[in-house]
């Protein structure tokens, strides 16, 4: 028996009570992030739809594309995957959120690659905290009652729902493709990654100028905790860096985000491992800078 | 059962000592760390632990693995809190089950000093004077500063 055709849902009728702006109109690379995300998804599914509320239905910008209206307007993203269900409930849906810059290709390929149609749903665990990432993910048909079951008990995690259920979890291949922007720090620090204007480079490139400077930029996130998160005021980044190794790096940072911790006190970790000081940062690479620990 | 776990919810050593049973152990040993009121002459209120979880729990793992296969345990178990705790609240719980008590008592004191000492979580004391602090990091930041007032200086 092969598996229920895959459709499309791009859930664009979030709040955004912290951006304070609509998220699907956030320029990347001098691209509303709306139209980036359905060029993303419209070729690896039968058929692509955007997620609205009621009131969003008559948005130029959304009704350039299939739409699908919340039923409910109180149930946020689960609202939207049950709408798309209840108006396609034979298919699958690859649902997908609107503030996910970083996400490309490959990974939502490798998330059809590795989709299990005989469990409900298959999605990607953070990077960040191994949890489900519910907002790129596949759900299958067979979801549509357990999710109904969820709603009716009052429920509206989609990520609590993903713990309990029979969910195929996967590891990212790119750990900060999920990386998503709710603030317009995180807006300028991933704009200034990806590019703001049109004059940068084209979507597919490798490169991670940003048509910003000359120097080679690698695209790097950072994750600071205990001490070290307190002192930069954030517990993660994502920023274009001229570094080459994580000691360049945490120069850098020292500067930029008043460190205090020499780093003789710190360990590396790269990618969630153990790394040294003189590695080679590469494009896409996650990196911690770990105060001394004190477990027990 | 993952040997290493971080818990946002109170450790339970009843329901913990059950995974540790097995037949052919003979010796069982478990460690109990809990949240004390006082930490270098200063009265703590509360600690709060963080993880850098998925590093953690691979580095749990691995010393956890280590001491199985050093120690020849038939069982090897560690649990971990994260979160605000409060005094006397369990922090870390370490079992472990072997043939004999030897290598039970000297595997469970392995363990637990592997995991003080490498794995990545952090503890904030919480004051009752109302200052707070990271343990071991604080002293850190002290004598970077000194540090760099003394090459100042130089």
């Amino acid at each position: 028996m092969s598996a229920p055709a895959l459709f499309g849902l791009l859930l664009t009728g979030g709040r955004s009570t912290r951006m304070k702006r609509d998220k699907a109109r956030l320029e990347y690379a001098g691209r509303p992030q709306l139209d980036r995300a359905m060029e993303l998804i419209a070729p690896l599914v039968s058929r692509a739809f955007v997620s609205v509320r009621a009131e969003q239905q008559d948005d130029p910008q959304r009704t350039a594309y299939e739409t699908i209206a919340d039923l409910r307007h109180d149930l946020g993203p689960l609202g939207g995957i049950q709408a798309a269900f209840h108006a396609h409930p034979s298919n699958a849906w690859l649902v997908m959120a609107c503030d996910l810059p970083f996400l490309d290709a490959a990974t939502v390929r490798y998330l059809i690659q590795r989709r299990d149609a005989s469990r409900l749903a298959t999605a990607y665990r953070s990077a960040a905290n191994g949890l489900p990432e519910p907002l790129c993910a596949i759900y299958e048909p067979s979801s549509r009652a357990s999710l109904e079951a969820w709603i009716a008990q009052g429920m509206n995690c989609p990520r609590k729902w993903m713990m309990k259920g029979d969910v195929e979890l996967l590891d990212l291949p790119n750990a900060h493709a999920l990386d998503n922007v709710n603030t317009a720090n995180e807006y300028l620090a991933a704009s200034a990654t990806l590019g703001t204007s049109g004059a940068t480079r084209g979507a597919t490139s490798g490169g991670a100028n940003g048509g910003m400077s000359d120097a080679p930029l690698r695209r790097v996130s950072v994750r600071y905790f205990a001490l070290l998160r307190e002192q930069a005021g954030r517990g993660s980044e994502a920023l274009a860096t001229a570094a080459r190794t994580p000691q360049e790096l945490y120069e850098q940072l020292q500067r930029d985000r008043g460190l205090q911790l020499a780093p003789r006190f710190l360990r590396v970790a790269i990618n969630d491992e153990f790394g040294d000081w003189q590695q080679p940062l590469a494009d896409g690479d996650t990196v911690a800078f770990l105060p001394p620990v004190a477990g027990g | 059962m993952n040997r290493f776990s971080l818990l946002e919810t109170p450790l339970e050593p009843p329901r913990l000592v059950e995974a540790l049973r097995h037949p052919s152990c003979g010796g069982y040993a478990t460690f109990e760390g809990a949240v004390r009121n006082h930490n270098e002459g200063r009265q703590v209120l509360r600690l709060e632990y963080e993880a850098f979880v998925p590093l953690a729990l691979r580095e749990g793992e691995r010393i956890l693995a280590e001491a199985q296969s050093r120690f020849g345990l038939e069982r090897a178990f560690c649990a971990h809190r994260v979160g605000l705790l409060e005094i006397g609240d369990l922090a870390v719980w370490v079992g472990v089950g072997a043939a004999h008590r030897g290598e039970a008592f000297d595997a469970c004191r392995y363990i637990i000093d592997h995991i003080k000492h490498s794995v990545p979580i952090w503890k904030k004391e919480y004051y009752t004077d109302g200052d707070s602090g990271w343990v071991n990091c604080e002293q850190c930041a002290a004598a970077h500063s000194a540090h760099t007032a003394h090459s100042e200086h130089s």
